[in-house]
């Protein structure tokens, strides 16, 4: 009673006013700790009453790279050398993209009761699940620098730098797309089931098992390809990660890369510089969409 | 004028509308074939609601089902945007969520109790030093390490109950929680929300029952399809929610029609006093005791005869009896001598058969065919009760026991 009398608390509108950029900023690191005791949940509760537990974060990864290195190395005969790294390397960031994006879609209509019964950032709720999915990837980039280690196989190191707006630019397209595709998803519910197809599309246009060079620079189109935000993305970590020049070869004295493009550092900055502007155009329009849509969230849920 | 230094709750002109669809298609394909058919209505859930609550002040609201209780309740936790007015709230709110619908059955009770704690707006290290009164208050403190999906609902309501109410809110809303739970817990629960009064803490409490809100709040609102009948008086406001139940030809609990009123425009009898007293004027009784409800009343001199009838019911509501003085002797109250001077009336129980618990008495007076309710007190009078035996249950029976096994003397 008395500290009350001391500072009177404001009398503030509450939580549910449209609200611009900033103060949703402003409100989602006011409740930090709420995101960070989500991504806890979401991380306790994914494996509860499973048997291995943490350990499908990394089996999972593990099966994709078994099956197709059997696939595309045994069986197609991909003429990509060490594979599986190749694979990985592309994958690991693509999956950071899926899943969390994945998750994020469904978190606003999954936890239907907590929405329409207290007010938080609804913007925390697809950033839970995408923070959450940024610590199995970075567990999952274990396995990844384990076959580094196993291959004797160095990163390029002048250009490990590129990887952090690599991710980044995964991150900001991912929670652009979430925040949009969370709210969507509370009035449609066929948004979840549209996802799916369009990742499993998503996923075969960037080039992950394929390489990007000698396939997808050769489309009349040229460059097109890289429209897709992703493309740059993951040609980054091939280009760091995979790293071809440890087994770079000669053909007719000139130095090639064979499967990736033979081009300096200026390029992969061009290419994601190209992607960031798209992904932040994307995040700021999700943030759009999110307000509009947020008004009726705790009737149509 | 108001003055808005001490308003905890201001609920300016707020008006919200929802689209319905007769039955709101969830996918494209249920949109896109019922597209030509779907009218889509504008359906008025609150129509101009307008009131505050003050600092300290306990508000119910009472109102039918689909009265918009719920949505007027969303509007000011903050989960739904009104589409007219403003909502504003002084300090940190806490919402007593529905059978704990914060917590996730698979995480343990701690877990969940810091999770509720951060949904709900308070840090972590807030939730860490008030931690074991949650736990004790929850009465969980063994299975706290259990995860939640095994917590029967009660344990499940206790749990959220007990982290609504100890992290200390300045506004607490409730919604009709207060009916889980055994009787001790309930009990427990009144007096945690009769703590936060004393605290001077704000309260909105959502309910069906009258009862409850008489014997909790200051004043209240009465919603009635979205529009807002009644603010203020609490009595005032079960009459007016009663009308709204009976014109929605709903069954009335108590009828409080008119008063029948004399020439002069007066009430033909009124209830002038009331009191639950033992036989040295004592006010906090013991199963056994016993026990005298008195009421005193004035009658115009038109009136003849009068029949004063008494009703008690538990804390919950819950009617115990409904007697009258005919009951008891087979006759109803002469008023025609001394007409306009008070009468008094008195209802004695000698060996007072009620257990454990909290009751309360009403008086009524109507005539003999009890085709007129002349006046009536409804639930003022409180009353405890305490019994030293371990029976269950509010009725202490005399029981005889015969049974053809032998009995181990106690």
């Amino acid at each position: 009673m008395t500290t009350a009398e001391l500072s009177p608390p404001p009398l503030l509108e509450n939580g549910t006013r449209s609200a611009g950029l900033r103060q949703r900023l402003t409100d989602i690191w006011n409740y930090r700790e709420l995101l960070l005791s989500l991504i806890q949940r979401e991380l306790k509760v994914r494996y509860k009453g499973s048997v291995l537990g943490f350990a499908w974060t990394l089996l999972n990864p593990l099966l994709y790279l078994v099956v197709y290195t059997i696939v595309f190395k045994v069986i197609i005969q991909s003429p990509i050398e060490r594979f599986g790294l190749y694979l990985l390397s592309g994958l690991l960031v693509y999956n950071l993209f899926s899943v969390g994006l994945t998750a994020a879609t469904t978190s606003i209509t999954s936890n239907g009761p907590l929405v329409q019964k207290v007010w938080f950032p609804r913007e925390i709720l697809p950033l839970a699940s995408i923070g959450a999915n940024c610590v199995t990837f970075c567990f999952q980039l274990i396995i990844l620098l384990t076959g580094l280690a196993v291959f004797r196989q160095a990163p390029e190191w002048s250009m490990l730098w590129l990887t952090i707006p690599a991710i980044l630019v995964t991150l900001l397209l991912s929670v652009g797309l979430g925040l949009f595709l969370s709210a969507l998803n509370v009035y449609f519910r066929d948004v979840q089931h549209f996802l799916e197809l369009g990742l499993m599309v998503w996923f075969w246009l960037t080039p992950i098992i394929y390489p990007y060079a000698g396939q997808a620079d050769k489309l009349p189109i040229g460059r097109m390809a890289m429209i897709n935000p992703l493309t740059p993305v993951v040609t980054v970590f091939h280009r760091v990660v995979y790293n071809p020049t440890n087994f770079e070869r000669t053909i007719d004295n000139e130095k090639t890369f064979g499967i990736l493009i033979d081009e300096g550092t200026l390029w992969y900055v061009g290419n994601l510089s190209m992607a960031f502007v798209v992904s932040m155009g994307l995040l700021l329009l999700g943030f759009k969409i999110f307000d509009r849509l947020e008004a009726n969230l705790g009737e149509e849920i | 004028m108001v003055d808005f230094a001490d308003i905890a709750i201001d609920v300016n002109h707020v008006s919200k509308q929802f689209r319905s669809h007769s039955e709101p298609g969830k996918t494209f394909k249920e949109r896109f074939l019922t597209y030509r058919k779907s009218v889509v209505e504008d359906f008025a859930a609150l129509t101009d609601v307008n009131f505050t609550v003050k600092t300290g002040e306990t508000l119910g609201v009472l109102g039918h089902n689909g009265s918009g209780k719920s949505t007027l309740l969303k509007c000011i936790a903050g989960t739904v945007r009104p589409s007219e007015g403003v909502v504003r709230v002084r300090g940190r709110l806490s919402a007593l969520l529905e059978l704990g619908a914060g917590f996730h059955p698979d995480l343990t009770g701690r877990e969940n109790i810091f999770l509720n704690g951060v949904i709900l707006g308070f840090s972590r290290e807030h939730v860490e030093k008030i931690f074991d009164d949650i736990v004790e208050f929850s009465e969980l403190s063994e299975f706290i390490d259990t995860q939640v999906k095994y917590y029967s609902s009660g344990m499940y309501a206790r749990l959220g109950f007990a982290v609504a109410v100890n992290l200390e809110p300045d506004v607490l809303l409730i919604d009709e929680v207060l009916a889980v739970g055994d009787e001790a817990f309930q009990r427990k629960c009144i007096e945690r929300v009769r703590g936060f009064q004393a605290e001077g803490r704000t309260i909105l409490l959502v309910t069906h029952s009258p009862e409850q809100v008489r014997f909790l709040c200051d004043e209240a609102v009465v919603l009635d399809q979205g529009k807002m009948i009644h603010f203020g008086d609490v009595n005032e406001a079960v009459t007016r929610y009663r009308q709204s139940l009976a014109d929605r030809g709903h069954q009335v609990p108590d009828d409080h029609g008119q008063r029948p009123v004399g020439p002069d425009g007066e009430p033909l009898a009124s209830l002038k006093q009331t009191a639950v007293r033992g036989p040295g004027g004592e006010t906090e009784f013991k199963t056994g005791d016993t026990i005298t409800f008195v009421a005193s009343f004035t009658t115009q001199p038109q009136l003849d005869y009068v029949r004063a009838r008494l009703v008690l019911h538990d804390h919950q509501g819950m009617l115990l009896t409904n007697i009258s003085t005919s009951d008891i002797t087979g006759g109803d109250l002469d008023v025609r001598q001394a007409g306009g001077k008070e009468h008094t009336v008195e209802f004695t129980i000698d060996n007072l058969p009620l257990l454990d618990g909290q009751y309360m008495a009403s008086f009524v007076l109507q005539s003999p065919d009890e085709a007129d309710e002349y006046h009536r007190i409804d639930q003022k009078l409180s009353f405890n009760v305490s019994s030293s035996s371990a029976i269950g249950g509010r009725v202490a029976f005399d029981f005889k026991l015969s049974t053809d096994t032998p009995l181990i003397e106690g």
